[in-house]
């Protein structure tokens, strides 16, 4: 098995008391694409910046592509890619020229810079927005120039810190195009989300985070299937009755999560379930039974949901 | 890895801490902005040229009329405007460095995260410090060159001393353009922004500007002799007027030291801001 790229061992970062990352272990191999999934505040972007070597770490092991943060930060930026959670691309500059410059920090030549430059916006597909000023992007292509400025010094890992927060459906999905051309041609992806679709889409392997700590580590389908059950009954039977409703239903499939808006009945055969319901003489305003996602595996193994 | 191994990484990074701060790359930063200049706010690099010279014409030349000569503080007589051009050239010097090293800085800090930016790459706060002073310097020098030029065609350069005035309003540059941005680093609102300009606007009218020093009581001189700009007249008076002497290395010295206790909090402040 390959060394690998990055490995953390009981990782904390404290500020004053308060412990944002609080004993986190994980590791990724060479080319895998790997997730931190968890709410806002679980502590991912503090775990970010510690791996892209910008944030001292309380305790703990860290070593990136083999070597220590504390001691070869430049040397470990000068490998990584990094897409922070807010765009801060240069609005003082063009398009293209964000790319240059990005690439002289790190030292590259002139002329290797430029042809980068022009793979890479062929890759973002910002080919005709090379000399736009970044304020005229949208969303969208503002996350694409991020991600190809972070390419530019062909980096080993790829570290994303919520790369599709705040995009629209479709611009989404081009992202997830982009990112899934890389992971093919074998580049590390570390990702932060908290969107279970981005997990699924995008991760080979991942762990949930939650106040600092792992509640659960594997790919997504293993996730799934050692966490909840095959598939899920959604019922809602309006915001008053659920509790009720839930009382009468409580031996329903293996297990009943209630939220505000809605019941969640778990179980190997949705479809089952919404028939005993309808022999119980119980009729929902809306049902719907749908596979199992990471959403479940979250709400299981902490009592939340992960967008609050 | 093991305790040992952590050890000796540690001892590794304790042997080069410099390496941690500066990467050699300043001249990237430099690129930047020089670039960023060039396609976006080059209109307020040229207002800030001008500034300088309306004041030299306007109460050089105009309030010159009415006062003659004037008495320096070595007991020569020289014209109004060959006094004040000096004091003038020091201020430009200033204000571009200030521009540069404060506001500017202030919005890429804040607004921009374009240090956070440069951060994540392989520079150093250093290199960033070291860069975005330089282009600070560079502009400051591209404007006194400018200014001393009409001295030249107003007569206004009484030596051949009024050589050195050019590198010397480089070292006045690099001293406020380092302490601008130290200041600059740990402020956090417009309105604490807003207090560097209170206190620039009394300096630049009260550094022994458009009259000697020796206007003032004993207590307001030390007072005035204790501020930057002074030494920086001073010691640009000096030299475009020719009246130079051993004395003026003080004003050299206060310049040098301004300048490094700037780089060692800006650099210091960039750490703690960015690389926690």
């Amino acid at each position: 098995m390959p060394e690998p790229v990055i490995i953390a061992q009981n990782l904390v970062k404290k500020y004053k008391d308060f412990a944002a990352v609080d004993g986190i272990s994980f590791e990724v191999a060479p080319g895998e694409s790997f997730g931190l999934l968890g709410p806002n505040g679980a502590g991912k972007s503090t775990t970010m910046r510690m791996v892209g070597a910008v944030s001292t770490r309380t305790s703990g092991d860290l070593s990136i592509l083999g070597l220590d943060p504390n001691g070869y930060g430049p040397e470990i930026r000068s490998r990584l890619g990094v897409v922070p959670q807010s765009d801060n691309l240069d609005t003082e500059l063009r398009v293209r020229e964000n790319l240059l410059v990005y690439g002289r920090y790190f030292g590259l030549p002139r002329k290797q810079v430029a042809e980068r430059a022009d793979e890479l916006l062929a890759f973002a597909q910002l080919e005709d927005k090379a000399k736009s000023k970044v304020d005229a992007l949208s969303g969208g292509m503002k996350r694409r120039l991020t991600i190809a400025r972070a390419l530019i010094n062909d980096p080993k890992i790829l570290l994303l810190d919520e790369p599709t927060t705040g995009l629209d459906p479709q611009a989404r999905h081009i992202l997830w195009d982009r990112l899934f051309r890389l992971k093919e041609q074998g580049t590390t992806l570390l990702l932060t989300t908290h969107y279970m679709d981005e997990a699924e889409q995008l991760c080979d392997r991942l762990v949930v985070v939650d106040k600092g700590t792992i509640m659960a580590e594997g790919s997504p389908a293993e996730l799934i299937r050692k966490h909840s059950s095959r598939e899920v009954l959604e019922v809602r039977f309006g915001s008053e009755r659920n509790a009720q409703v839930a009382e009468q239903i409580a031996g329903f499939g293996d297990r009943i999560e209630v939220l505000p808006d809605r019941i969640l009945v778990y179980s190997g055969n949705g479809e089952r379930e919404m028939e005993r319901m309808t022999q119980a003489g119980l009729h929902p305003i809306t049902s719907l039974v749908r596979r199992s996602s990471l959403e479940d595996v979250f709400l299981r193994l902490t009592g939340r949901t992960l967008i609050e | 890895m093991t305790d040992s191994e952590t050890a000796v990484a540690a001892s590794v990074a304790a042997a080069r801490p410099m390496r941690a701060l500066y990467a050699g790359n300043a001249r990237s930063v430099m690129q930047r902005g020089w670039r960023a200049t060039r396609s976006s706010n080059w209109m307020i690099v040229v207002s800030g040229f001008f500034e300088p010279i309306f004041y030299l014409l306007s109460m050089g030349l105009g309030l010159g009329a009415l006062i003659g000569t004037i008495t320096t503080e070595s007991g020569d007589e020289v014209p109004y405007a060959a006094f004040i051009a000096p004091a003038l050239l020091a201020v430009s010097a200033m204000n571009g460095a200030i521009y540069d090293s404060t506001w500017n800085v202030f919005f890429k800090m804040q607004f921009a995260k374009l240090y956070e930016g440069m951060l994540s790459t392989s520079l150093g706060p250093l290199d960033v410090a070291l860069g975005e002073i330089s282009l600070a310097l560079l502009r400051g020098g591209i404007y006194a060159t400018g200014f001393m030029l009409v001295m030249q065609a107003l007569g206004l350069n009484l030596s051949w001393w009024a050589l050195l005035a050019l590198p010397a309003v480089l070292l006045i540059a690099f001293g406020f353009a380092s302490v601008g941005m130290a200041i600059t680093s740990y402020m956090k609102t417009f309105q604490q922004m807003d207090w560097i300009n209170l206190f620039l606007l009394p300096m630049f009218l009260f550094s022994a500007t458009f009259y000697p020093l020796s206007v003032y009581p004993q207590g307001i001189q030390y007072v005035i002799q204790a501020l930057p700009l002074w030494h920086g007249v001073e010691l640009v008076r000096g030299l475009t007027t020719g009246l130079v002497g051993p004395g003026m290395l003080w004003h050299v010295l206060y310049y040098v030291v301004m300048i490094l206790v700037g780089l060692v909090f800006t650099t210091r402040r960039l750490r703690v801001l960015f690389l926690d």
